[in-house]
């Protein structure tokens, strides 16, 4: 059975210009203890796809369509309190710039102990020692749970909501860019806790971000969104090495590889399309330098390329594999 | 917070009450006129009787001497004595504290309280008629002039309805049989003042309140408290409510030190005989000691409201504590 499958997911926000298709038609699968990537510009629907999932939207936001399987439980169906008794239990979220994640007026244990009560009807003794627990699973000193987030550095929270993701065993934790905010060296030290976290502990692990280079170091799988669908997907290998979309080509030429010398990154020129507008056509084909003329009137379908790796572009069989 | 700290604080606040004493009393004394040129207006004041008041209350001493004359009293808790009412200026004022303190501390209390309730509202329900009514309400009542109100509220109630009086403490000239019959008088009494001074002040709690709970309901920590699977309920008591509290802290605390300057305004309206009505006295009097004393007092409490709202947030806030 399949931990998680989304479905031809669409979410879209309802703004005073129109319907805002942020998320048109997404699509993957995530096993037990598996690791997904999901990467793109700015903008092009991760955070988006992320709240969809656990239905933690804005109210102007919506699903329109498509499904969300957790276990074959189809989370779009659930109503508020089904889905309220799931969040945390079965999926956690790690926020983007998570450094104010942690109520500040709160000590750390309380917040990873009231979600332990909550899920698991625990003594508030019993949470407070799951909390130790936690604490010493993600190496902190477990009576650090007793400090307030200020008392902490900008590792030391991440690892502290970490912790707190643990809580109530979910099936899948979401980090969405959890280590943006943290240099090098901790960032590091966050990824590898999570990688090896979600190998002992057989959790579906969806690792957002921008940056494709932390990417390749931790998960199993990648996913590349443009303009709110996933254009390419496929594992590490399939994605360095076998690239089949030119979007995918130009991301992995924005990072400098490591050894080479450190120049600033070429910018994919141009910028995604306005979402509020349909488009004919492939979304990225303003921007594609192996544009053709079919690519303007038919919109690429997601198509097989053998395994788990899926492109959805027109000459997806014609990408050149050298940076 | 550590003594070492709270004693620190008091210090401070010691230092700042003297600032403002000296202060006040070079103000004081910059301010052009005083109860002899009063008196030299009256023709048949004659120049002994003029020499004889300026020698009681020492106005014949060099500024100096009058100085050190006023501190050294101030030790001995002697505020001097009224021009006006010839009497010790700390008796004068002791007899308005209460009143004022009844007066205002009741309109705090029903602001303070009514306002949250308000804010807390509207920030819940933003966006919809509840939040447009309730931010109506606290915008207009916010830039209403007191005067105004006061009158409005005196036709509505005393001249229409008749069901509260228009002024003063107590019925004048009536003997209570009983304390309760007492204290009904006075509580009617109470109505308007307290009513009039409350509608002032629920805008500024109400509008703080609102905009500082949707500050709180828009940062990450609620995002986090929603995905963990809480209602919207538990996460606006235990998460955002007590973040939200800290600035209202501070505007609490600054409002209750004015508790004992009064409402100079609404005093006045409903001749109520507290402080800030005797303020306006001694100030179009001249009354220099009086004012002093006035001054004082507002002073106290005002810097001492300001170390309890520290205090206080130590205890609610941990970034504060160490
Ligand atoms: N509440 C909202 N109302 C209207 N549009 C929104 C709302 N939230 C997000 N969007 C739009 O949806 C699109 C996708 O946003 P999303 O936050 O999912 O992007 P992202 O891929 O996470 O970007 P980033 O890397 O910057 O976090 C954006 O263009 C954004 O402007
Ligand atoms: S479909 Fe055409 S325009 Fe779109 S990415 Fe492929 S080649 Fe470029
Ligand atoms: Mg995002």
């Amino acid at each position: 059975m399949t931990l998680l499958e989304v479905k031809n997911l669409k979410t879209y926000f309802d703004t005073s210009k129109g319907l805002y298709k942020a998320v048109d038609g997404t699509s993957f699968d995530l096993d037990y203890g598996e690791a997904l990537g999901l990467v793109g510009e700015s903008g092009c629907g991760k955070t988006t796809c992320a709240l969809s999932i656990t239905r933690l939207l804005p109210k102007e936001g919506k699903i329109h369509g498509g499904e969300i399987l957790l276990e074959k439980t189809d989370l779009v169906k659930l109503n508020d309190n089904e889905i309220r008794s799931r969040r945390w239990k079965d999926v956690s979220i790690i926020f983007q710039g998570s450094m104010n994640a942690l109520n500040p007026v709160m000590k750390v244990g309380d917040q990873i102990a009231e979600a332990v009560i909550l899920h698991e009807k625990a003594s508030k003794k019993e949470a407070l020692k799951r909390a130790e627990e936690l604490f010493e699973l993600v190496e902190m000193p477990s009576k650090r749970i007793n400090n307030y987030p200020h008392e902490f550095s900008g590792g030391m929270k991440q690892r502290a909501m970490i912790a707190m993701a643990l809580a109530c065993n979910p099936k899948v934790i979401i980090g969405d860019e959890p280590t943006t905010a943290l240099d090098v060296m901790v960032q590091a030290q966050i990824l590898n806790l999570l990688e090896k976290l979600r190998k002992e502990l057989k959790m579906g692990l969806i690792l957002i971000t921008h940056d494709l280079s932390i990417l390749a170091e931790t998960c199993d799988k990648i996913a590349v969104m443009y303009a709110g669908k996933i254009v390419e997907i496929g594992t590490i290998e399939d994605i360095f090495e076998k690239t089949a979309h030119p979007y995918t080509q130009r991301l992995i030429s924005c990072f400098p590889n490591v050894g080479k010398e450190k120049i600033l990154p070429p910018a994919i020129e141009g910028v995604p399309p306005n979402l509020l507008e349909p488009i004919k056509g492939c979304s990225f084909y303003p921007r594609c330098h192996m544009g053709i003329p079919i690519c303007l009137e038919v919109e690429p379908e997601s198509r097989g390329l053998g395994g788990k790796h899926f492109a959805a572009c027109h000459r997806s069989g014609e990408v050149s594999h050298e940076q | 917070m550590t003594r070492k700290m709270i004693v620190r604080k008091l210090l401070y606040a010691m230092l700042t009450i003297l600032v403002v004493l000296v202060f006040n009393y070079i103000l004081f004394r910059v301010l052009p006129g005083n109860p002899l040129s009063m008196m030299m207006r009256n023709p048949r004041a004659t120049p002994e009787t003029i020499a004889a008041v300026k020698e009681f209350y020492g106005l014949d001493q060099p500024w100096y001497l009058q100085f050190f004359t006023y501190f050294k009293h101030l030790a001995q808790g002697d505020l001097g004595i009224s021009f006006v009412y010839k009497a010790p200026v700390a008796d004068v004022v002791a007899q308005k504290i209460l009143p004022t303190v009844l007066m205002v501390g009741l309109a705090e209390i029903v602001a303070i309280v009514v306002g949250i309730f308000l804010g807390i509202i509207a920030a819940w329900k933003r966006g919809t008629k509840l939040d447009v009514a309730t931010l109506s309400f606290s915008l207009v009542t916010y830039s209403v002039p007191t005067f105004w109100l006061g009158m409005i509220l005196v036709v509505l109630f005393s001249v229409q309805l008749k069901i509260f009086p228009t002024s003063g403490m107590f019925t004048p000239g009536k003997d209570f049989a009983t304390t309760a019959a007492m204290l009904q008088d006075l509580f009617r009494h109470l109505a308007l003042p307290v009513l009039t001074m409350s509608l002032v002040l629920i805008g500024q709690y109400a509008l703080t309140m609102r905009n500082t709970l949707m500050d709180v309901l828009s940062e990450d920590y609620i995002t986090t408290a929603r995905a963990k699977g809480f209602r919207e309920r538990y996460i606006l008591k235990k998460h955002a409510l007590p973040n939200a509290m800290l600035p209202m802290i501070t505007i609490i605390a600054i409002n209750i030190g004015f508790v004992v300057a009064g409402a100079i305004q609404v005093e006045t309206i409903f001749s109520w005989p507290g402080l800030g009505r005797l303020m306006y006295e001694a100030l179009r009097a001249r009354d220099y000691p009086l004012l002093q004393g006035v001054f004082l007092l507002v002073t106290l409490s005002v810097v001492l409201a300001n170390v309890l709202a520290d205090i206080t947030y130590s205890y609610i806030d941990p970034r504060v504590r160490n």
